[in-house]
C-alpha cells in the first residue's frame, strides 16, 4: 500500500506553543487539522515535511459565536458542524450549503474550516502517486519543471478547490492570521495569490486561526446561494463550485451583490457585479449575470474533464446558485 | 428502502411444460429456497474476516514490485545493485530469472511474472524486492535504475491493424498476424440474403469504453517456501487450481510440493481470475530468502493488472420482416486486448456467441478480432465478453421495435428462442423465463401507468439478456470432474463438507452448507465448509463463468445423497429393531421413509418417532465405518458442431430482463437513474438473499459503467498510454447517492441440468442494465447514445445534434479529454428501410 515517509508529530496546546513550533521548524513543518489533505498529499510525495505540527487538540479553534458586528468561527471547526451550527444556519445559510457539499460524511467530520481554505491547489497531473508522476514526468508544481495542463507553460495552473472559500468570499470575510509577531484580520482575498504551486499568501512561521463575517444592516434583505458541479453526488472535488450573495433593498433592488466562481485555477475567480446594482433579481438579470460569468471563466484541462463542457456549465451552475438564492429563479 | 423490497414472483408459466426437477429427487425441501443469512456474513460484518493482508507469519518480508514507466520499451540494462546493497533488503528479482510464459488459457501462454526483456505497458512489473518493511521495499524498489530504449507505442485497434509486422510495432510475440490476439469469423445461414430480404434493416456503430472491476480488497499474496521445501502460496484468487497449476509450471517446482491457500476475498469480479505477478513473486523470493514473503498492491497497481472489460467497437445490423421477425443479424467487432492474451481468445468468442438469445434470428454472421496494444491487459469482468455486444444488439431491437411500431416488450416475446431449443449457433437452451421475466418487470414497474404520463425528459426503457452457468468444457482439457467435494460427518452430529470452490463474497461457502442442510438436515450451525485449500480440499476450477453454483451444487448433493442413504439405512434398522419405534411404523417400511430435517431423524409419517441427528450418524457409523463421501460434477459434452462451437455452450442458461427508470438534465446533460427493476431466472433460488444480492450488485455495476466508469488513457504527448487517475478518486465508481433504487425480482425457471434447478445469478443481471438505461434516454428525450460512458459532453451533443436542423458537423461528441480512445460519432445509430 501507499506509505508515507517517516515524519514526526507535535501535539501544541495552544496557539502559542504552535507559532513557537512553526517559527522553529520553519518550512520543515506543515500543519495538520483534520489531516484530510495533508496526509493523502503526503502518501502522493506531494509534501515532505519533518514534522507534522497537529493544531487539532488546541482549545479554543472550535467555536462559533456572535461578537460585535461578526459572526467569529474558529479555524478548528469541522466541516461537519459548520453545515449543522445554527448560528451558521442563521446567519451565513450559504455557507452550511457549501461546507455540507465537500467530501463526504467521513472527511467532512474530519476536516476543518482553516483546513479548507488552506486547502493545497489541486491538478490531475499533481494529485497523483510518486510512481504515476514520475512515468509521466514530474511537472513544475513538485519534483519537476513542466506544465502538463498548458504545453510550454511556466505558471502552474493547478486548481482551488475549497468550497467554503467560494461562499466566504460572497460574504466579504476575513481570516486572523498570527505569527509568533503578533495577529491581524486581513481580508480574505488576499489570502490567495494566482500561482498554483504556491497559492496561498500565508508564511510557514504563520496560521490562520479565524474567520470572521460582517453582518449586514438590519434594513438589508440577504440571498446566498451555493452550488456544485461533479460527476458525483458525493467525495468529488468540485468541478466547479458557485457562491452568490444578493443584498437586496426594500424594492427587492440589488443593492450590493457578490459572485464567485472557484476550481478553475490557482485563485478563486470573484466576477464583479457592479453592474448590476439597482436592477431587480429577476430571470433576466440572473441570465445576464450568468452569461458575464461564463465570459469571464475559461476552464483547463487541469481536472479530469472536458473543459468545454465545464465552461459551458459555468453560466448553468452560476443560475443554479441564483436560483438556490432566491429559491425562485432557476 | 422499499427500493431494495425483495419480492419473489410467481407468474404462470408461459407455453412450454418444464420438467421439475425438484420432484426427483427431494420432497422436504426445507433449507432450498429458504432465506438464510450468509454463513461468514456475522464475521464479516464484525470484521473478525482474516484476508490476505490480515495474515501475518513469523519472520515475513514485505515485496514491492518495480514498474515501468513506459508503455513500450525494450529494457536495456537493469542496475539492482543500489537496491541490494541497501539495508534491510533480503532479495532481489528480475524477469529474466522466471522466463517461463504462461497464460490462463493453455494455447496463449505469452506473459511472464516481470517482463523479460521488453516492457508492454505503463505499471506492468520489471523487478521485485523483499525486505524487512514495505517501507524499505518501496525505497529499495525505487533504486533499481531501469535504461528503457522506447519502443512506439500501439494504443487504439486502429493503430494495432497497420502495425505488428515489425519487431518494433509487434506488441506481443503471440500474435501470429500483426497485432492481432485472435481473430473469430462465425457465419451461420447466409445473413446477408437475410437482411437484403429483411423488410427493415437497423443499423449502428457502437462503442464500449473500457471498465474495471474495482473490487474493494487489492490484490494480495504471501509466498512461503519452509524448510521442508514445501511451498505454500496465500493469494486473494478467485482461482486457486490454476494458479496452483501455473506456479508449478513457471517455478518449476513439482506441483505435489505447493499447497494454494485463498482466504476470505473481499471482491473480485473476474479480476482475480488468473494467476498476477505478484503470486509469482513472492513464491520466488522467498525461495531465495527463505522466509514467507508478503506482497500487497496498492490501488494504482490493481489498476495495472487489470483484466477488466475490453473496450469493444461494434458495428451491427439487423434485419426483420415488417411483421417483427428477425431474419438475421451481422456484427462486426474490434476488441482491444491490451498488451497480454489473458481470457482473450475467449472473450473473442464470447462477443459473438452469447447473443443468440433469449431473443433469437434466423441467420447471424459476426466477426471479433482482439487486438494487442500497449495498455494494461483485459480480461474477464463481470459477464465476461458478452456484456459489450448486448449492448448494441438490445439497442437495436429497441430501434427495430419503434420501427415496426411494436412494443419493446412484444419484439422480444415474437422472437423468443423457446424452452429446450437450439439456437441459431448451435447452443443448447434449456428454460429460458423470457417472458415471465419481461412480465415481471413490466408489472412492478407500472410500465404501462407511467407511458401514459410520460413527459420529456424523463422515460422509460427495457432490455433482456441471458448467460450461461458455467461452461461445458474446462479451460484445460482433461476429463475429470469439473467440480468436486468431501463430506464427513462426525458423532456430534456436525457435518463438514470440503470444497475447492471458491467464495469471493458470492456466497459459494453458503450454497454448500445449505445443500448439505437439505440433504443431511443438519442446522445451518452444525455443517463446517472448508474451501479452496489445495492441501484440504479437492478440485473445484474457480469461480469464473458463473460456474460455481451449478457444478459445485452437483457435486455436494452427490456427495451428501450418498451419505443420506447410509444414515436414513442405519435409523430405519434401528427403528425395525426396537420396541417402541415399532409402534409408529408399518410392515413396509423403508429407509427413504427417514426423513432427516433440522438436526434430526424423523419418521415422514409420524414425526413423533425420531431421534437426534448425533445419534442417527453414530449408528451410521457403527454400521458402515467411517461416514466420508465425494461427489464430483462433469458436464455433457454439447454445443455447436464446428470450430468454437463448444466455446459459450452451458449446462443451462440464465435470463435476464432490465427495466430502467431515467430522466435526462438538458441543461448540465447529466442522467439520473431513478430506479432498475431487474428480474432475473436463476431457475432455483437456493438461498434468495444471496440471489438478490447477486441482482442488486450486478444491476448496480452495470449502471455505473453507463455514466460514470472508464479505463481512460492519457492524452499526454510525452508520455502515451498513461491511465489516467488510476484511483478510486479519479475512476469514479457510484457512491450510495449515485446508486439508483434497484428492485430484484427473482423468477424461478428451474432447469433440469441444475441442482434443484439452480442456474446463475452473478453475472447475467449486468447484461441488460446498461440496455435499458440507453433505452430509456431514448425514450426521454429522444437521443440513441451509442458511445460508453454516456457523459454529459456527450449527452449534450446529441441534444444539440437533434435541435440542429441540418447535420451539424460540430455535433461530434468530444471524449472527455483529448484521448486515443475513440470516440465516435454519436448519431452512429441510424434505420434505414428496404423496400
Amino acid at each position: 500500500m501507499l506509505r508515507m515517509q517517516p515524519f514526526e508529530t507535535r501535539f501544541p496546546k495552544s496557539v502559542q506553543e504552535a507559532l513557537t513550533d512553526l517559527a522553529e521548524l520553519g518550512p520543515k513543518a506543515k500543519i495538520c487539522a483534520g489531516g484530510t489533505d495533508v496526509i493523502p498529499n503526503m502518501k502522493h510525495g506531494l509534501h515532505e515535511p519533518d514534522v507534522l505540527v497537529h493544531i487539532g487538540r488546541i482549545a479554543g479553534l472550535s467555536d462559533v459565536a456572535h461578537t460585535g458586528d461578526f459572526l467569529e468561527i474558529g479555524a478548528g471547526v469541522t466541516l461537519h458542524e459548520l453545515a449543522n451550527h445554527p448560528l451558521v444556519h442563521e446567519h451565513a445559510p450559504g455557507l452550511a450549503v457549501a461546507a455540507d457539499a465537500v467530501a463526504g460524511p467521513q472527511l467532512r467530520r474530519m476536516g476543518t474550516l482553516g483546513g479548507n481554505l488552506c486547502l493545497d491547489t489541486r491538478c490531475l497531473y499533481y494529485n497523483q502517486t510518486y510512481f504515476w508522476r514520475e512515468a509521466l514526468g514530474f511537472c513544475l508544481k513538485k519534483d519537476g519543471s513542466v506544465c502538463h495542463v498548458v504545453q510550454g507553460g511556466k505558471k502552474c495552473v493547478a486548481a482551488t478547490s475549497n468550497d467554503t472559500a467560494t461562499m466566504l468570499l460572497c460574504l466579504n470575510a476575513e481570516v486572523k492570521i498570527e505569527n509568533q509577531q503578533g495577529a491581524r484580520w486581513m481580508p480574505l482575498p488576499q489570502l490567495y495569490k494566482a500561482d498554483g504551486a504556491d497559492n496561498l499568501t500565508l508564511l510557514p512561521t504563520e496560521m490562520l486561526t479565524r474567520v470572521r463575517i460582517p453582518k449586514p444592516d438590519d434594513a438589508i434583505k440577504r440571498k446566498e446561494g451555493f452550488a456544485k458541479l461533479r460527476h458525483r453526488k458525493s467525495i468529488d472535488y468540485p468541478m466547479l463550485s458557485v457562491g452568490v450573495r444578493f443584498d437586496l433593498g426594500a424594492d427587492d433592488e440589488i443593492i450590493d451583490a457578490a459572485l464567485v466562481v472557484n476550481a478553475l485555477a490557482a485563485k478563486p475567480r470573484e466576477i464583479k457585479l457592479a453592474p448590476f446594482a439597482g436592477r431587480r433579481l429577476d430571470l433576466k438579470t440572473a441570465q445576464e449575470i450568468a452569461e458575464l460569468a461564463q465570459k469571464r471563466c475559461r476552464p483547463l484541462t487541469n481536472i479530469c474533464d472536458d473543459p468545454d463542457w465545464r465552461k459551458e456549465m459555468v453560466s448553468v451552475f452560476v443560475k443554479k446558485a441564483i436560483g438556490n438564492a432566491t429559491g425562485a429563479v432557476a | 428502502m422499499t427500493a431494495f423490497m425483495p419480492k419473489n414472483v410467481n407468474f404462470l408459466a408461459h407455453g412450454t411444460t418444464v420438467p421439475n426437477p425438484l420432484e426427483q429427487n427431494q420432497d422436504t425441501n426445507h433449507s432450498i429456497g429458504t432465506r438464510a443469512r450468509k454463513v461468514d456474513g456475522a464475521a464479516k460484518a464484525t470484521g473478525q474476516t482474516l484476508y490476505a493482508d490480515d495474515i501475518s507469519l513469523p519472520g515475513m518480508l514485505h515485496c514491492k514490485i518495480k514498474r515501468s514507466t513506459r508503455a513500450h520499451a525494450r529494457i536495456v540494462a537493469i542496475n539492482t545493485a543500489p537496491a541490494e546493497t541497501m539495508e534491510g533488503v533480503y532479495a532481489v528479482m528480475v524477469g529474466d530469472e522466471l522466463p517461463t510464459k504462461y497464460g490462463i488459457i493453455p494455447w496463449t501462454k505469452d506473459e511472464t511474472p516481470l517482463a523479460v526483456g521488453r516492457v508492454r505497458h505503463v505499471g506492468e512489473g520489471v523487478a521485485a524486492v523483499a525486505a524487512v518493511d514495505e517501507e524499505t521495499a518501496i525505497r529499495a524498489a525505487r533504486a533499481i535504475e531501469v535504461t528503457y530504449e522506447d519502443l512506439p507505442p500501439i494504443l487504439s485497434c486502429e493503430e494495432a491493424k497497420k502495425t505488428g509486422d515489425t519487431p518494433e510495432t509487434k506488441v506481443n510475440d503471440k500474435a501470429k498476424v500483426g497485432n492481432i490476439t485472435k481473430r473469430v469469423d462465425l457465419a451461420f445461414g447466409d445473413t446477408a440474403q437475410a437482411i437484403a430480404d429483411s423488410d427493415v434493416v437497423v443499423e449502428g456503430n457502437f462503442y464500449f469504453c473500457g471498465t474495471t472491476h474495482a473490487a474493494i480488497e487489492p490484490h494480495c499474496a504471501i509466498g512461503h517456501m519452509d524448510p521442508r521445501g514445501m511451498l505454500t502460496v496465500i493469494s486473494a484468487t478467485q482461482v486457486p487450481h490454476y494458479l496452483h497449476r501455473d506456479l508449478a509450471w513457471v517455478l518449476k517446482l513439482p506441483a505435489n510440493r505447493i499447497r494454494v491457500i485463498q482466504p476470505a476475498v473481499g471482491g473480485a469480479f473476474g479480476g482475480k481470475s488468473e494467476p498476477f505477478d505478484l503470486e509469482f513473486v513472492v513464491a520466488y523470493l522467498s525461495m531465495k530468502c527463505g522466509r514467507p514473503v508478503k506482497c500487497l498492491y496498492e490501488r494504482e497497481e490493481v489498476f495495472y493488472a487489470h483484466r477488466g472489460r475490453h473496450p469493444m467497437d461494434m458495428k451491427m445490423e439487423l434485419g426483420a420482416t415488417s411483421d417483427g421477425r428477425l431474419k438475421g443479424l451481422r456484427s462486426e467487432i474490434d476488441i482491444d486486448g491490451g498488451a497480454y492474451a489473458s481470457f482473450g481468445l475467449i472473450t473473442a468468442y464470447y462477443a459473438g456467441q452469447l447473443l443468440t438469445g433469449p431473443v433469437g434470428y434466423e441467420n447471424y454472421h459476426f466477426t471479433a478480432t482482439r487486438y494487442y496494444t500497449n495498455k494494461p491487459p483485459c480480461g474477464p469482468k463481470r459477464g465476461h465478453g458478452s456484456v459489450q455486444p448486448r449492448f448494441g444488439f438490445e439497442i437495436l431491437l429497441d430501434m427495430m421495435a419503434e420501427k415496426l411500431g411494436l412494443d419493446p416488450f412484444e419484439i422480444r416475446r415474437k422472437n423468443f428462442v423457446g424452452n429446450f431449443q437450439e439456437t441459431v449457433n448451435g447452443q443448447q437452451m434449456g428454460t429460458l423465463g423470457l417472458n415471465k421475466v419481461l412480465d415481471a418487470v413490466k408489472v412492478a414497474s407500472d410500465w404501462d401507468g407511467r407511458k401514459a404520463t410520460k413527459q420529456r425528459g424523463r422515460g422509460m426503457g427495457v432490455a433482456t439478456s441471458m448467460y450461461i452457468s458455467g461452461t461445458n468444457y474446462p479451460i484445460y482439457p482433461n476429463q475429470m470432474p469439473q467440480s468436486s467435494v468431501q463430506v464427513q460427518l462426525d458423532r456430534s452430529g456436525r457435518a463438514t463438507i470440503f470444497s475447492g470452490a471458491s467464495d469471493i463474497g458470492q456466497g459459494s461457502d453458503s450454497v454448500l452448507a445449505t445443500i448439505v442442510c437439505e440433504e443431511l438436515g443438519t442446522e445451518l450451525g452444525d455443517v463446517k465448509v472448508v474451501s479452496s485449500d489445495t492441501d484440504l480440499t479437492p478440485v473445484d476450477l474457480g469461480a469464473y463463468s458463473s460456474r460455481v453454483t451449478l457444478m459445485m451444487g452437483h457435486a455436494a448433493q452427490e456427495a451428501c445423497r450418498n451419505l443420506r442413504k447410509k444414515v436414513q439405512e442405519a435409523v430405519a434398522e434401528c427403528w425395525r429393531d426396537d420396541e417402541e419405534a415399532q409402534k409408529f411404523i408399518e410392515p413396509g417400511f423403508k429407509p427413504k421413509d427417514v426423513l432427516l430435517a433440522g438436526g434430526k431423524a424423523f419418521f415422514r409419517y409420524n414425526t413423533e418417532l425420531q431421534m437426534p441427528l448425533a445419534k442417527a450418524f453414530q449408528l451410521a457409523e457403527a454400521a458402515h465405518g467411517t461416514l466420508g463421501a465425494t461427489g464430483g460434477y462433469r458436464t455433457q459434452m454439447r454445443g455447436g458442431d464446428y470450430r468454437g462451437g463448444t466455446i459459450g455452450s452451458s449446462p443451462a442458461y440464465s435470463c435476464t430482463a432490465h427495466l430502467a427508470d431515467v430522466s435526462v438534465d438538458e441543461e448540465t446533460g447529466q442522467i439520473t437513474i431513478h430506479k432498475i427493476w431487474c428480474a432475473h431466472d436463476c431457475g432455483k433460488a437456493l438461498n434468495p438473499v444471496l440471489v438478490e444480492g447477486q441482482i442488486e450488485g450486478s444491476t448496480y455495476m452495470g449502471a455505473a459503467e453507463v455514466a460514470l466508469e472508464e479505463m481512460h488513457y492519457g492524452p499526454n504527448p510525452v508520455r502515451q498510454g498513461m491511465l489516467v487517475g488510476p484511483s478510486l478518486l479519479d475512476y469514479r465508481i457510484p457512491t450510495t447517492l449515485d446508486t439508483p433504487a434497484i428492485e430484484a425480482l427473482i423468477v424461478e425457471e428451474p432447469d433440469p441440468n441444475g441442482p434443484y434447478g439452480a442456474k446463475e445469478a452473478g453475472e447475467g443481471p449486468l447484461h441488460s442494465s446498461i440496455p435499458a438505461v440507453a433505452n430509456a434516454i431514448y425514450d426521454a428525450v429522444g437521443i440513441r447514445l451509442t458511445q460508453l460512458p454516456f457523459s454529459p459532453n456527450k449527452v449534450l451533443a446529441a441534444l444539440r445534434a437533434q435541435r440542429a436542423p441540418t447535420p451539424n458537423p460540430d455535433a461530434q461528441p468530444a471524449s472527455p479529454l483529448p484521448s486515443t480512445a475513440a470516440a465516435g460519432a454519436n448519431d452512429a445509430a441510424s434505420t434505414k428501410f428496404v423496400s
